[in-house]
């Protein structure tokens, strides 16, 4: 740009140059996000369409691969495993981190300092996480069942057994992620106004009242964001589960995710692989829109 | 309540309300921190116990004396500090490329208001990141790039572009335009302006872009399990390799748990305030 046409914007074509220009700024981003992102996204709907296994020929089938999942016994069963998973692990965190986010939302003494170490779990490495809970699962030496021993309650098999295996592992998620369900709660409550408590105190409402007719239903749009992103995450989990359980036993906790990992790198089942994440993306997505569109009903609540 | 006559029981029956409400309150925020402060202290107090305290049971809570032996152990037994290295090379690069790329594209969507480029972003944080590992296998496979640490970068920028990109376009938004615009007036192209006046100013937000890419990459599991061989091990894919070939050494492992752990824990003191806009709009993480 020479000094002589100085910019200004009552001339025309500078303002859709500059824009021209600014876009040339994601340019970079955007190769390296077409290459990691995109591509992998077309390449595995493309995939999808063929039998193939890495190290065989790939042959064109279709939408066999699909057919083929929808009498799959041990894929459905997966997404049981799954929606339950995702079920309790996105309740919990949510009741729990609600109470949490009341609790910092007050003044006391160290509370910057508790809550940093309340929220410590979410960044903690899952892997690194994974396996102290392994330990402390054990069913002679863990430390929880003698943890139930000393309130009086049997020894537990934990994730050793066919029925508790998921909500063991969901106990494991509950505390990974409660504190960004609260970490939301909490930006939430400093966004509420005052008017409504005063003038219901006013009217003598109860502190319960005041909970549940006033701040419940202005948190709302914000429970429901952390609804979606822990619906999001807890059908997505992987790490602690397969380190944890890797599915087992026998296939009592094993997740789409989990089938996905075992057709893709155990089977090198290529195309089939595809198709599950085809199917598991339409899932994912179809929830997280039917949670954001309870999101548009609840603003006029 | 009380009888207006006797004022001194209901004022030490109120004083008395308000200590069990206080007590009550300070109970419900122990019972809300304990689980955190445990398990990190369990995981402590296994890796300076010895392997006989480890499998005691009743558990043995405080070592005594401590010993530093499992770390010792896990450093000098399986190469961790080559792990450790890899992991550093790994999430470093993958988050200097994240910046290289992101900045830039951050603040050109945050000028020309291209929002809909941040739905990609949105895509992509609901895309399982095994679903970006088949392709890129396979594409690695036909390349010879498996098992390289080159493999590992360029599948991390999956986590840390999103990331980067996400966090500098919010960023640049809260930025006046008014110093850019004098800027331009004064004959500065777009580049300059972006360089000289936007850049320095976005300091704070680069700082923030860095660690939560730099931790979510350290964080990842699965690309490094999958695509990594002996000695290009990720710290997480390492560690969890430990666990499946001693089994019984409860010790040695809490102790790697720490050392893969700890570095993030660190980071995480420095941003707490901005984890939850990574966390809630990030990008990809976790499988």
């Amino acid at each position: 740009m020479n000094s002589s046409a100085l910019p200004t914007a009552s001339r025309p074509g500078f303002l859709a140059r500059r824009r021209r220009a600014y876009y040339f700024f994601a340019v970079p981003a955007l190769v390296v996000v077409g290459a990691v992102i995109i591509f992998p996204w077309l390449f595995t709907v493309w995939m999808s369409a063929f039998d193939w296994r890495i190290g065989s020929v790939a042959h064109f089938v279709g939408l066999e691969n699909y057919v083929k999942l929808a009498t799959n016994k041990r894929f459905l069963e997966s997404i049981v495993h799954t929606f339950y998973f995702t079920l309790l692990a996105v309740i919990f965190p949510l009741i729990l981190g609600t109470a949490a986010a009341l609790i910092f939302h007050r003044e006391f003494p160290l509370r910057g300092v508790l809550r940093g170490i309340f929220t410590m779990p979410m960044m903690a490495t899952p892997v690194a996480i994974a396996l102290v809970w392994t330990m402390m699962f054990h069913p002679q030496q863990g430390v929880l069942n003698y943890l139930l021993s000393l309130v009086g309650l049997p020894p537990s098999l934990w994730v050793y057994s066919q029925s508790l295996v998921i909500p063991s592992l969901v106990l494991v998620e509950v505390w990974h992620w409660t504190p960004l369900v609260m970490l939301i709660v909490l930006g939430g409550l400093a966004a509420l106004p005052t008017e409504p408590y005063e003038s219901a105190k006013l009217d003598g409402a109860t502190e319960w009242q005041l909970f549940r007719y006033i701040t419940l239903p202005l948190l709302a749009p914000f429970l429901i964001v952390a609804a979606v992103i822990r619906t999001i995450d807890a059908l997505k989990a992987f790490d602690t589960i397969y380190v944890i359980s890797q599915g087992g036993p026998g296939t009592a906790s094993e997740t789409i995710n989990l089938y996905l990992y075992l057709q893709a790198f155990a089977f090198y089942n290529v195309g089939n692989a595809s198709a599950v994440v085809v199917v598991f993306f339409v899932i994912i997505l179809a929830l997280a829109l039917v949670l954001l569109h309870v999101r548009e009903k609840t603003k006029w609540v | 309540m009380g009888l207006g006559a006797w004022p001194s029981p209901t004022a030490s029956r109120a004083r008395l309300r308000r200590r069990l409400r206080k007590l009550g309150f300070a109970l419900s925020v122990g019972v809300i921190v304990s689980p955190a402060i445990l398990v990190f202290l369990w995981m402590l107090s296994l890796s300076l116990k010895n392997e006989i305290d480890n499998l005691a049971y009743p558990p043995v809570f405080v070592p005594s004396p401590p010993t530093l032996a499992n770390f010792v152990q896990v450093f000098s037994e399986n190469s961790m500090g080559l792990y450790f290295w890899n992991s550093i090379v790994v999430s470093g690069l993958a988050t200097l490329v994240a910046l290289a790329v992101g900045i830039p594209a951050g603040y050109g969507i945050a000028r020309a208001n291209a929002h809909k480029l941040t739905v990609l972003i949105l895509i992509a944080r609901m895309t399982p990141a095994l679903s970006y590992l088949i392709p890129l296998f396979t594409v690695f496979q036909l390349l010879g790039l498996n098992n390289t640490l080159t493999a590992l970068v360029i599948t991390h920028l999956v986590i840390t572009v999103p990331i980067v990109v996400y966090i500098m376009a919010g960023h640049f938004e809260t930025l006046p335009r008014e110093l850019e615009e004098a800027a331009q007036i004064d004959g500065a192209n777009v580049w300059t302006v972006f360089r000289y006046v936007a850049l320095p100013l976005a300091r704070p937000g680069i700082v923030v872009g860095t660690i939560l890419a730099f931790i979510f990459s350290w964080n990842n599991f699965v690309f490094g399990a999958v695509l990594a061989g002996r000695s290009t091990r990720t710290l997480p894919a390492a560690v969890y390799n430990v666990l499946t070939f001693e089994q019984l050494a409860w010790g040695p492992l809490a102790a790697a748990a720490i050392v893969v752990t700890l570095p993030v824990l660190l980071l995480t003191i420095v941003i707490q305030k901005e984890i939850v806009v990574g966390l809630t709009h990030g990008g990809v993480k976790g499988g």
